[in-house]
């Protein structure tokens, strides 16, 4: 991604996920939920998450509205996310928290994140990055039980 | 319009528009947001800081007596600008936010009591809606709403509605910032004196619009802001009829406001030197006299007919994009285009556009009971100033398609 072609935020990828995201709709059995609010622009969703007994997010889904960046990432969040135990989830946090804020190059340091990496270049864009983070801390708020969330 | 107005030559007045934005010449469609600055403004902001610089009302040195003399001109210059009775009733602030919480706390916190009603509409930008709140949560008075229609307007009639005894103020945009909406103030006024209810109008979106005038008007307060008039940020100003200001307590203590000090007792200045604690933006306030010099030039004759038919220009343009949605089609209009693509959500949609160098703003534009109203989290809007042309529409409708085919063409 390059300053002259913002166009490349939009890669494939990202508009699969915004098209067609995963785990969309509203989760009946959860242990944990929270709402996630971006005051700049108006976007909220709402995270559901089904957390068992041995700290594994075995299920998860998000529901709400938003650009397509918040949707691609909540879509990929969820994806990434499902089926990993909850200390994993908090470095992935970790990694994605610094990877928006252009700290994290992730074809330099080891790291977690995988397809999420995708989001590499967002930092230059601070106001769209918050569109990218805002289902990580509105996911992070559901685990530590703040209901409500904001990106301000 | 008369023969003299060029666009064209307009534009060269304005340094910002020659610069590049992603390797792309500037299209700037953000006017509502802030309008851009003539050079003459600049310069003579400039010339104060090289030449004049001092505070005002306090040395008897050539300085300050002629910063004084420069600062006292431009409220004169407001005073024929609104067409004011008295210069005294123009008080300089930080903009029309800081005008609103003048009234709010003085006026409100004083001559508003518990149960009063108090009449705003569903389009009313946070700044005429927050004060309010926060006066109704300390005072116990009621905020009564006057509902929009989708077309993004409300009639006399639906003011009328609201209008009870116990109604005590009344607090109203002229022209919507997010629809463009031009409201039928001066019907209102008149309704409203019949009972004696002071009526404050916010003209931030219109003074760069149309032309104001406070007399015919009839309205206790008008408040707008410097930098939607073409000048400086951090200076706006507040009109107010004298009756209404006499009686109105101080809203900040300090130097300037006062007439004498003791520690026992202090005597409040004259207007609207009460209003005017500490050393003003002095060289803000020099800046708005050269920006309303600059918009007199032109001619609100001018202005309105050029930027009605750039609005007639950009509505048909925007409407021939298929399922695009026009937020806003009031019949009297300002220049202002907010809309929603089907496809693309405006952040999505303002970041690629300003990939083409097009700047518009995105998102709920501090008018979020406009946006539940109309069932949308954001809108994208292209506000339009006289120095915009049909070609800044042009550019902006292609790069709509531009953003459509990214949206399409990478999702296959």
């Amino acid at each position: 991604m390059n300053d002259t072609n913002r166009a490349e935020l939009y890669q494939q990828v990202i508009l699969e996920h915004h098209h067609k995201p995963k785990n969309f709709g509203e989760l009946k059995n959860v242990t944990h939920d929270a709402e996630g609010y971006n005051p700049l622009c108006g976007d909220h969703l709402h995270i559901y998450l089904h957390v068992n007994e041995q700290n594994i997010i075995d299920n998860i889904s998000f529901k709400g509205d938003g650009c397509a960046i918040s949707r691609a990432s909540a879509s990929m969040m969820t994806a990434a996310v499902k089926g990993k135990p909850i200390d994993e989830v908090q470095t992935l946090f970790e990694e994605f928290h610094q990877l928006i804020l252009g700290h994290l190059k992730p074809d330099m340091t080891p790291n977690h994140l995988g397809k999420l990496a995708i989001f590499s270049g967002i930092w230059q864009y601070p106001s769209r990055a918050k569109c990218a983070s805002l289902c990580w801390h509105t996911m992070k708020g559901a685990l530590e039980k703040t209901p409500t969330v904001s990106t301000e | 319009m008369t023969k003299s107005f060029s666009a064209e030559k307009i534009r060269q007045d304005f340094p910002n528009l020659s610069i590049t934005v992603h390797g792309k010449p500037l299209v700037y469609l953000d006017n509502a947001a802030t309008t851009l600055k003539p050079q003459c403004v600049i310069d003579r902001i400039q010339q104060h800081y090289q030449k004049e610089t001092s505070n005002v009302h306090r040395g008897v040195h050539y300085l300050s007596e002629r910063a004084t003399a420069e600062f006292e001109k431009v409220r004169e210059k407001v005073r024929c600008f609104l067409n004011a009775a008295h210069s005294s009733e123009i008080i300089f602030t930080k903009g029309t936010t800081d005008s609103i919480n003048l009234i709010a706390h003085s006026y409100g916190r004083t001559f508003l009591q518990k149960g009063d009603e108090f009449i705003i509409s569903e389009m009313e930008h946070h700044s005429n809606i927050v004060p309010w709140q926060m006066l109704r949560d300390e005072k116990g008075i009621i905020l009564k709403i006057i509902p929009i229609d989708d077309t993004g307007a409300y009639s006399v009639e639906d003011f009328q509605k609201l209008l009870t005894p116990r109604t005590k103020f009344v607090s109203l945009v002229y022209i919507s910032n997010s629809l463009g909406t031009i409201n039928p103030v001066a019907q209102i006024i008149t309704l409203a004196h019949k009972q004696n209810i002071p009526v404050l109008i916010d003209g931030a979106q219109t003074v760069n619009h149309i032309p104001v005038d406070v007399q015919k008007l009839d309205c206790d307060f008008f408040v707008f802001s410097g930098h939607k008039l073409f000048g400086p940020t951090g200076v706006g100003v507040l009109y107010g009829k004298t009756h209404q200001l006499k009686v109105m307590p101080p809203y900040q203590g300090g130097g300037d406001m006062i007439s004498s000090v003791t520690f026992e007792k202090t005597t409040y200045n004259v207007l609207p030197y009460k209003f005017e604690a500490g050393t003003p933006h002095i060289a803000g306030v020099i800046g708005l006299g050269a920006a309303i010099d600059y918009v007199m030039a032109i001619g609100f004759e001018n202005i309105m007919s050029y930027e009605q038919s750039l609005l007639e220009y950009g509505t048909r343009a925007l409407s021939k994009i298929p399922q695009l949605r026009l937020i806003g089609t009031a019949k009297h209009k300002a220049a202002i285009l907010s809309f929603v693509h089907p496809d693309i959500h405006a952040h999505d949609l303002g970041t690629l556009v300003d990939e083409q160098g097009i700047a518009i703003r995105t998102g709920h534009h501090c008018t979020q009971p406009v946006m539940k109203h109309f069932g949308v989290p954001a809108t994208a809007r292209a506000s339009l100033a006289f120095y915009n042309t049909q070609q800044d529409i042009d550019h902006l409708i292609d790069a709509i398609i531009y953003a459509n085919t990214i949206f399409n063409q990478n999702y296959e």
